[in-house]
Protein backbone atom coordinates (compact mmCIF):
# COMPACT_ATOMS: atom_id res chain seq x y z
CA UNK A 1 0.00 0.00 0.00
CA UNK A 2 1.51 3.40 -0.83
CA UNK A 3 0.67 6.48 0.41
CA UNK A 4 -0.79 7.42 -2.72
CA UNK A 5 -3.08 5.29 -3.71
CA UNK A 6 -6.63 5.63 -4.37
CA UNK A 7 -9.22 6.53 -1.35
CA UNK A 8 -11.40 3.79 -0.65
CA UNK A 9 -14.38 4.17 -3.09
CA UNK A 10 -17.45 5.56 -1.00
CA UNK A 11 -19.94 2.70 -3.07
CA UNK A 12 -19.69 -0.35 -5.14
CA UNK A 13 -19.09 0.95 -9.02
CA UNK A 14 -22.60 0.56 -10.09
CA UNK A 15 -24.40 2.91 -7.34
CA UNK A 16 -22.91 6.21 -7.68
CA UNK A 17 -26.38 7.51 -8.99
CA UNK A 18 -28.32 5.88 -6.48
CA UNK A 19 -26.34 7.14 -3.28
CA UNK A 20 -26.39 10.38 -4.78
CA UNK A 21 -30.04 10.38 -4.92
CA UNK A 22 -30.53 9.53 -1.27
CA UNK A 23 -27.10 12.31 -0.21
CA UNK A 24 -28.93 14.74 -2.19
CA UNK A 25 -33.02 14.18 -0.59
CA UNK A 26 -31.11 14.15 2.86
CA UNK A 27 -28.66 17.09 2.18
CA UNK A 28 -31.36 19.33 0.35
CA UNK A 29 -33.87 19.00 3.50
CA UNK A 30 -31.63 19.80 5.72
CA UNK A 31 -29.95 22.84 3.69
CA UNK A 32 -33.64 24.19 2.96
CA UNK A 33 -34.72 23.96 6.21
CA UNK A 34 -32.06 25.49 8.07
CA UNK A 35 -32.01 28.21 5.89
CA UNK A 36 -35.92 28.80 5.98
CA UNK A 37 -35.98 28.48 9.89
CA UNK A 38 -32.67 30.81 10.03
CA UNK A 39 -35.24 33.60 9.01
CA UNK A 40 -36.51 33.44 13.22
CA UNK A 41 -32.88 34.88 13.80
CA UNK A 42 -33.53 38.35 15.93
CA UNK A 43 -37.35 37.95 15.36
CA UNK A 44 -38.46 34.76 17.32
CA UNK A 45 -41.44 35.27 20.19
CA UNK A 46 -38.68 35.85 22.84
CA UNK A 47 -35.14 35.64 23.30
CA UNK A 48 -34.73 32.01 24.38
CA UNK A 49 -36.54 30.87 21.12
CA UNK A 50 -34.31 33.41 19.57
CA UNK A 51 -31.23 31.02 20.52
CA UNK A 52 -32.61 28.11 20.34
CA UNK A 53 -34.06 28.29 16.69
CA UNK A 54 -30.56 30.26 15.74
CA UNK A 55 -29.02 26.50 17.04
CA UNK A 56 -31.78 24.48 15.39
CA UNK A 57 -30.97 26.13 11.96
CA UNK A 58 -27.01 25.46 12.56
CA UNK A 59 -27.80 21.99 13.24
CA UNK A 60 -29.52 21.95 9.77
CA UNK A 61 -26.96 23.76 7.89
CA UNK A 62 -24.24 21.08 9.57
CA UNK A 63 -25.94 18.56 8.53
CA UNK A 64 -26.26 19.41 5.15
CA UNK A 65 -22.92 20.40 4.87
CA UNK A 66 -21.75 16.63 5.68
CA UNK A 67 -23.74 14.83 3.92
CA UNK A 68 -23.38 17.52 0.44
CA UNK A 69 -19.51 16.89 1.93
CA UNK A 70 -19.70 12.66 1.62
CA UNK A 71 -21.94 13.24 -2.14
CA UNK A 72 -18.46 15.52 -3.10
CA UNK A 73 -16.33 12.86 -2.85
CA UNK A 74 -19.08 10.52 -4.06
CA UNK A 75 -18.74 12.95 -7.46
CA UNK A 76 -15.65 14.28 -7.53
CA UNK A 77 -17.05 17.63 -7.17
CA UNK A 78 -16.98 20.80 -4.18
CA UNK A 79 -19.49 20.74 -1.18
CA UNK A 80 -19.99 24.32 -2.24
CA UNK A 81 -20.83 23.80 -5.84
CA UNK A 82 -23.06 20.96 -5.33
CA UNK A 83 -24.91 22.93 -2.73
CA UNK A 84 -25.12 26.61 -4.41
CA UNK A 85 -24.54 26.12 -8.04
CA UNK A 86 -27.76 24.98 -9.50
CA UNK A 87 -30.99 25.76 -10.80
CA UNK A 88 -33.93 25.67 -8.20
CA UNK A 89 -35.83 23.31 -10.12
CA UNK A 90 -32.49 21.12 -9.35
CA UNK A 91 -32.81 21.07 -5.75
CA UNK A 92 -34.78 18.03 -4.07
CA UNK A 93 -36.23 18.69 -1.14
CA UNK A 94 -39.13 17.54 0.08
CA UNK A 95 -42.96 18.95 -0.28
CA UNK A 96 -42.90 19.23 3.66
CA UNK A 97 -39.69 21.52 3.11
CA UNK A 98 -41.50 23.64 0.42
CA UNK A 99 -43.81 25.60 2.49
CA UNK A 100 -42.63 28.89 3.53
CA UNK A 101 -41.61 29.22 7.41
CA UNK A 102 -45.44 31.06 7.79
CA UNK A 103 -46.38 31.61 11.11
CA UNK A 104 -44.71 30.44 14.55
CA UNK A 105 -47.19 27.56 14.77
CA UNK A 106 -46.69 26.74 11.05
CA UNK A 107 -42.79 26.56 11.87
CA UNK A 108 -42.98 24.50 14.81
CA UNK A 109 -45.35 22.21 13.56
CA UNK A 110 -43.13 21.91 10.49
CA UNK A 111 -40.39 21.47 12.43
CA UNK A 112 -41.81 18.68 14.74
CA UNK A 113 -43.16 16.71 11.81
CA UNK A 114 -40.18 16.66 9.85
CA UNK A 115 -37.84 15.98 13.04
CA UNK A 116 -39.73 13.29 13.41
CA UNK A 117 -40.11 11.41 10.14
CA UNK A 118 -36.26 12.40 9.76
CA UNK A 119 -35.61 10.69 12.71
CA UNK A 120 -36.99 7.41 11.50
CA UNK A 121 -35.38 7.83 8.04
CA UNK A 122 -31.69 8.23 9.63
CA UNK A 123 -32.08 5.90 12.63
CA UNK A 124 -33.05 3.02 9.58
CA UNK A 125 -30.25 4.92 8.21
CA UNK A 126 -28.00 3.67 10.70
CA UNK A 127 -27.16 0.32 10.36
CA UNK A 128 -26.43 0.64 5.90
CA UNK A 129 -24.01 -1.26 4.41
CA UNK A 130 -22.26 2.21 3.30
CA UNK A 131 -20.03 3.15 6.09
CA UNK A 132 -19.27 6.76 5.98
CA UNK A 133 -23.17 7.47 5.34
CA UNK A 134 -24.12 5.27 8.25
CA UNK A 135 -21.73 7.01 10.69
CA UNK A 136 -22.94 10.76 9.95
CA UNK A 137 -26.40 8.71 10.46
CA UNK A 138 -25.30 8.00 13.69
CA UNK A 139 -24.27 11.33 15.13
CA UNK A 140 -27.17 13.61 12.90
CA UNK A 141 -29.35 11.34 15.50
CA UNK A 142 -27.95 11.73 18.49
CA UNK A 143 -27.43 15.65 18.33
CA UNK A 144 -31.77 15.59 16.94
CA UNK A 145 -32.17 14.03 19.94
CA UNK A 146 -32.90 17.86 20.90
CA UNK A 147 -35.10 18.85 18.21
CA UNK A 148 -37.61 16.24 18.95
CA UNK A 149 -37.67 17.47 22.54
CA UNK A 150 -38.07 21.07 21.53
CA UNK A 151 -40.49 20.42 18.67
CA UNK A 152 -42.73 18.34 20.76
CA UNK A 153 -43.16 20.77 23.86
CA UNK A 154 -43.92 23.36 21.39
CA UNK A 155 -46.95 21.49 19.35
CA UNK A 156 -48.32 20.50 22.94
CA UNK A 157 -48.02 24.03 24.55
CA UNK A 158 -49.75 25.81 21.51
CA UNK A 159 -52.43 23.40 21.37
CA UNK A 160 -53.34 23.25 25.07
CA UNK A 161 -52.83 27.03 25.33
CA UNK A 162 -56.82 27.37 23.47
CA UNK A 163 -57.71 30.20 21.70
CA UNK A 164 -55.50 31.78 19.17
CA UNK A 165 -52.36 29.48 19.31
CA UNK A 166 -54.85 26.23 18.99
CA UNK A 167 -56.25 28.03 15.89
CA UNK A 168 -53.17 28.65 14.27
CA UNK A 169 -51.88 25.11 15.37
CA UNK A 170 -54.76 23.75 13.50
CA UNK A 171 -54.07 25.94 10.28
CA UNK A 172 -50.38 24.60 10.55
CA UNK A 173 -51.67 20.91 10.88
CA UNK A 174 -54.34 21.44 7.93
CA UNK A 175 -51.84 23.38 5.39
CA UNK A 176 -48.33 21.16 5.83
CA UNK A 177 -49.51 17.94 7.42
CA UNK A 178 -50.76 16.11 3.84
CA UNK A 179 -47.05 17.34 2.90
CA UNK A 180 -45.68 15.93 5.80
CA UNK A 181 -44.84 11.97 4.19
CA UNK A 182 -43.27 13.56 1.35
CA UNK A 183 -40.04 13.25 3.53
CA UNK A 184 -40.08 9.59 3.51
CA UNK A 185 -41.68 9.27 0.07
CA UNK A 186 -39.66 6.36 -2.00
CA UNK A 187 -36.45 7.38 -3.89
CA UNK A 188 -36.32 6.53 -7.75
CA UNK A 189 -33.71 4.34 -6.97
CA UNK A 190 -35.45 2.85 -3.49
CA UNK A 191 -35.02 -0.35 -4.87
CA UNK A 192 -31.17 -0.53 -6.19
CA UNK A 193 -30.36 0.85 -2.83
CA UNK A 194 -32.59 -1.29 -0.84
CA UNK A 195 -31.11 -4.50 -3.10
CA UNK A 196 -27.41 -2.98 -1.95
CA UNK A 197 -28.34 -2.70 1.84
CA UNK A 198 -27.76 0.86 1.39
CA UNK A 199 -31.13 1.95 2.02
CA UNK A 200 -31.42 -1.41 4.80
CA UNK A 201 -35.31 -0.60 5.72
CA UNK A 202 -37.54 0.61 2.59
CA UNK A 203 -40.08 4.26 2.47
CA UNK A 204 -43.33 1.99 3.31
CA UNK A 205 -41.87 0.73 6.80
CA UNK A 206 -40.14 3.57 7.28
CA UNK A 207 -44.16 5.35 7.44
CA UNK A 208 -45.32 3.22 9.11
CA UNK A 209 -42.78 3.74 12.09
CA UNK A 210 -43.15 7.35 11.58
CA UNK A 211 -47.08 7.49 11.51
CA UNK A 212 -46.44 4.88 14.69
CA UNK A 213 -45.07 7.82 16.62
CA UNK A 214 -47.04 11.32 15.57
CA UNK A 215 -49.89 9.36 15.67
CA UNK A 216 -50.35 8.76 19.72
CA UNK A 217 -48.81 12.63 20.51
CA UNK A 218 -51.20 13.87 18.26
CA UNK A 219 -54.52 12.06 19.60
CA UNK A 220 -53.03 13.05 23.29
CA UNK A 221 -53.97 16.90 22.08
CA UNK A 222 -57.25 16.25 20.36
CA UNK A 223 -55.76 16.00 16.94
CA UNK A 224 -54.72 13.71 14.20
CA UNK A 225 -52.68 12.99 11.80
CA UNK A 226 -54.36 14.53 8.06
CA UNK A 227 -54.27 11.87 4.82
CA UNK A 228 -51.15 11.88 3.17
CA UNK A 229 -51.80 14.53 -0.18
CA UNK A 230 -51.12 12.04 -2.95
CA UNK A 231 -48.41 14.34 -4.53
CA UNK A 232 -46.19 13.78 -1.31
CA UNK A 233 -46.45 10.29 -1.49
CA UNK A 234 -45.28 9.97 -5.39
CA UNK A 235 -41.49 9.27 -6.15
CA UNK A 236 -42.24 12.04 -9.04
CA UNK A 237 -43.39 14.64 -7.42
CA UNK A 238 -42.54 14.18 -3.45
CA UNK A 239 -39.20 16.13 -4.24
CA UNK A 240 -40.24 18.36 -7.32
CA UNK A 241 -42.69 21.28 -8.44
CA UNK A 242 -41.45 23.95 -5.84
CA UNK A 243 -43.71 26.48 -4.92
CA UNK A 244 -43.37 30.34 -4.72
CA UNK A 245 -42.25 30.43 -0.93
CA UNK A 246 -39.35 28.46 -1.66
CA UNK A 247 -38.09 30.81 -4.90
CA UNK A 248 -38.34 33.42 -3.16
CA UNK A 249 -35.95 31.50 -0.57
CA UNK A 250 -33.39 30.21 -2.61
CA UNK A 251 -33.04 33.43 -4.82
CA UNK A 252 -32.35 34.49 -0.94
CA UNK A 253 -30.20 32.36 -0.12
CA UNK A 254 -28.10 32.20 -3.18
CA UNK A 255 -27.61 35.86 -3.73
CA UNK A 256 -24.15 36.46 -1.80
CA UNK A 257 -22.75 32.94 -3.71
CA UNK A 258 -23.68 34.61 -6.94
CA UNK A 259 -22.26 38.07 -6.57
CA UNK A 260 -18.80 35.92 -6.33
CA UNK A 261 -18.81 32.37 -6.60
CA UNK A 262 -14.88 31.92 -6.77
CA UNK A 263 -14.84 33.78 -3.11
CA UNK A 264 -12.77 32.40 -0.53
CA UNK A 265 -14.67 32.08 3.02
CA UNK B 1 18.12 0.50 0.55
CA UNK B 2 17.83 3.06 2.51
CA UNK B 3 14.30 4.26 3.59
CA UNK B 4 12.54 6.90 5.61
CA UNK B 5 10.03 4.94 6.56
CA UNK B 6 10.10 4.36 10.68
CA UNK B 7 10.20 0.97 12.07
CA UNK B 8 7.87 -0.08 13.93
CA UNK B 9 9.47 0.62 17.51
CA UNK B 10 10.81 3.59 16.66
CA UNK B 11 6.64 4.08 15.27
CA UNK B 12 5.47 3.03 19.22
CA UNK B 13 7.74 6.18 20.27
CA UNK B 14 6.51 8.20 17.73
CA UNK B 15 2.75 7.58 18.49
CA UNK B 16 3.99 8.04 22.17
CA UNK B 17 5.47 11.56 21.79
CA UNK B 18 2.47 12.83 19.44
CA UNK B 19 -0.18 11.82 21.96
CA UNK B 20 2.36 13.82 24.86
CA UNK B 21 2.13 17.02 22.49
CA UNK B 22 -1.06 16.53 21.58
CA UNK B 23 -2.13 16.99 25.35
CA UNK B 24 -0.67 20.07 25.16
CA UNK B 25 -3.67 21.12 22.50
CA UNK B 26 -6.42 22.99 24.17
CA UNK B 27 -10.03 23.82 22.65
CA UNK B 28 -10.74 26.68 21.60
CA UNK B 29 -13.81 27.83 23.10
CA UNK B 30 -12.62 25.93 26.16
CA UNK B 31 -9.19 26.53 26.87
CA UNK B 32 -9.23 25.09 30.17
CA UNK B 33 -9.38 21.45 28.83
CA UNK B 34 -7.31 19.92 25.97
CA UNK B 35 -8.74 17.97 23.22
CA UNK B 36 -7.20 15.08 24.66
CA UNK B 37 -9.13 15.33 27.78
CA UNK B 38 -12.37 16.65 25.61
CA UNK B 39 -11.86 13.25 24.65
CA UNK B 40 -10.98 14.54 20.57
CA UNK B 41 -8.39 12.55 19.80
CA UNK B 42 -8.89 9.19 18.50
CA UNK B 43 -6.50 7.16 16.36
CA UNK B 44 -3.12 8.17 16.19
CA UNK B 45 -1.25 6.38 13.58
CA UNK B 46 1.98 6.31 11.21
CA UNK B 47 1.43 4.98 8.10
CA UNK B 48 4.36 5.06 6.36
CA UNK B 49 5.81 8.72 6.52
CA UNK B 50 2.37 10.06 7.40
CA UNK B 51 1.70 10.71 10.87
CA UNK B 52 -2.47 10.87 10.83
CA UNK B 53 -4.53 11.85 13.64
CA UNK B 54 -8.20 11.22 14.07
CA UNK B 55 -10.33 13.70 15.21
CA UNK B 56 -13.69 13.17 16.44
CA UNK B 57 -15.78 16.36 16.57
CA UNK B 58 -18.19 17.02 19.37
CA UNK B 59 -20.89 18.27 17.15
CA UNK B 60 -21.01 17.84 13.41
CA UNK B 61 -19.84 20.80 11.28
CA UNK B 62 -18.24 22.65 14.49
CA UNK B 63 -16.59 25.64 13.43
CA UNK B 64 -14.03 25.16 16.50
CA UNK B 65 -12.72 22.43 14.46
CA UNK B 66 -10.65 24.21 12.10
CA UNK B 67 -8.95 25.72 14.87
CA UNK B 68 -8.01 22.40 16.49
CA UNK B 69 -6.48 20.65 12.51
CA UNK B 70 -4.28 24.21 12.47
CA UNK B 71 -3.36 23.67 15.89
CA UNK B 72 -2.53 20.03 16.04
CA UNK B 73 -0.65 20.07 13.19
CA UNK B 74 1.52 23.29 14.48
CA UNK B 75 1.74 21.05 17.95
CA UNK B 76 2.98 18.42 15.73
CA UNK B 77 5.75 20.32 13.50
CA UNK B 78 8.47 19.65 15.33
CA UNK B 79 7.89 15.71 14.86
CA UNK B 80 7.78 15.93 11.11
CA UNK B 81 10.86 17.83 10.91
CA UNK B 82 13.08 16.03 13.39
CA UNK B 83 15.44 13.96 10.39
CA UNK B 84 14.94 10.97 12.64
CA UNK B 85 11.54 10.72 12.91
CA UNK B 86 11.51 9.68 9.12
CA UNK B 87 7.96 11.84 8.98
CA UNK B 88 7.47 13.59 5.69
CA UNK B 89 3.38 14.68 6.69
CA UNK B 90 1.38 15.03 9.16
CA UNK B 91 -2.59 14.51 8.06
CA UNK B 92 -5.50 14.95 10.51
CA UNK B 93 -8.70 13.29 9.49
CA UNK B 94 -12.27 14.55 10.46
CA UNK B 95 -14.00 11.47 11.53
CA UNK B 96 -16.99 10.32 12.43
CA UNK B 97 -15.89 6.29 12.86
CA UNK B 98 -17.30 6.49 16.03
CA UNK B 99 -19.82 8.92 17.70
CA UNK B 100 -18.24 12.11 20.22
CA UNK B 101 -20.09 11.08 23.32
CA UNK B 102 -19.98 12.87 26.64
CA UNK B 103 -18.34 9.38 28.24
CA UNK B 104 -15.43 10.10 26.41
CA UNK B 105 -14.14 12.92 28.39
CA UNK B 106 -11.73 11.87 30.73
CA UNK B 107 -11.80 12.47 34.67
CA UNK B 108 -9.21 15.57 34.33
CA UNK B 109 -11.13 16.74 31.75
CA UNK B 110 -14.35 16.83 33.53
CA UNK B 111 -12.96 18.77 36.52
CA UNK B 112 -11.38 21.02 33.92
CA UNK B 113 -14.76 21.87 32.89
CA UNK B 114 -16.10 22.48 36.32
CA UNK B 115 -13.60 24.84 36.83
CA UNK B 116 -14.63 27.22 34.18
CA UNK B 117 -17.77 27.53 35.38
CA UNK B 118 -19.60 24.43 33.11
CA UNK B 119 -21.62 21.38 34.36
CA UNK B 120 -20.03 17.99 32.81
CA UNK B 121 -22.46 16.34 30.86
CA UNK B 122 -24.35 12.87 32.17
CA UNK B 123 -21.57 10.29 31.51
CA UNK B 124 -24.13 7.90 29.83
CA UNK B 125 -25.26 7.61 26.53
CA UNK B 126 -28.62 9.45 28.13
CA UNK B 127 -30.77 11.86 25.77
CA UNK B 128 -32.39 14.96 26.72
CA UNK B 129 -36.17 14.74 28.30
CA UNK B 130 -34.32 12.04 30.33
CA UNK B 131 -31.13 13.30 31.69
CA UNK B 132 -30.89 14.53 35.34
CA UNK B 133 -30.66 18.07 36.47
CA UNK B 134 -27.79 19.36 35.82
CA UNK B 135 -24.56 19.80 38.63
CA UNK B 136 -24.48 23.47 39.71
CA UNK B 137 -20.41 24.14 39.02
CA UNK B 138 -20.31 26.71 41.27
CA UNK B 139 -22.18 24.77 44.81
CA UNK B 140 -22.58 21.77 43.37
CA UNK B 141 -26.30 21.52 44.24
CA UNK B 142 -28.84 19.46 41.90
CA UNK B 143 -31.47 22.10 42.54
CA UNK B 144 -30.90 23.13 38.92
CA UNK B 145 -33.32 24.39 35.79
CA UNK B 146 -32.59 24.24 32.46
CA UNK B 147 -33.17 27.36 31.30
CA UNK B 148 -32.73 26.32 27.63
CA UNK B 149 -31.19 23.16 25.71
CA UNK B 150 -29.88 25.77 23.00
CA UNK B 151 -26.91 28.06 24.32
CA UNK B 152 -25.01 30.04 22.62
CA UNK B 153 -22.63 27.39 20.87
CA UNK B 154 -24.28 23.85 19.57
CA UNK B 155 -22.50 22.03 21.98
CA UNK B 156 -23.95 24.38 24.75
CA UNK B 157 -27.04 24.50 27.27
CA UNK B 158 -28.60 27.20 29.34
CA UNK B 159 -29.04 26.23 33.09
CA UNK B 160 -29.53 27.93 36.42
CA UNK B 161 -29.00 27.09 39.86
CA UNK B 162 -31.88 27.75 42.58
CA UNK B 163 -29.63 26.61 45.46
CA UNK B 164 -26.79 29.57 44.80
CA UNK B 165 -28.74 31.79 41.86
CA UNK B 166 -26.57 31.37 39.73
CA UNK B 167 -26.75 30.97 35.77
CA UNK B 168 -24.51 28.85 34.31
CA UNK B 169 -23.91 26.34 30.75
CA UNK B 170 -23.58 22.83 30.75
CA UNK B 171 -21.51 20.51 27.77
CA UNK B 172 -24.09 18.36 25.60
CA UNK B 173 -23.83 15.14 25.49
CA UNK B 174 -24.70 14.58 21.81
Amino acid sequence: MTAAGPAHPIVEAGLERSLAELLLALADDDFVLGFADSEWTGIAPHLEEDVAMSSLAQDELAHAAAWYGLLAQLTGGDADRVAYDRPSTAVRHSRLVDHGRGDWARTMTRRWLYDTANAVRIEGLASSTCRPLADIAVKVRREEAYHLAHGQAWVERLAQAGGESRRRLDDALALVGPDAPSVLAPLESEAALQAAGILPTGSAELLERWTARVEPVLGRIGLGLPPAAPAALDPAMARSGHGPDFEALWAELTSVRRLDPEAAW
Amino acid sequence: MTTATARPPARAALVRAARARLATVVDPEIPAISIVDLGLVDGVTVDDATLVVEILPTFIGCPAIELIRAAVIEQLEPLRADPDSGLERVEVLISFREPWTAARISERGRAALVASGFAPPGSGPQLVGLAPPATCPYCGSRRTVLENAFGPTRCRSIHYCTACRQPFEQFKDA
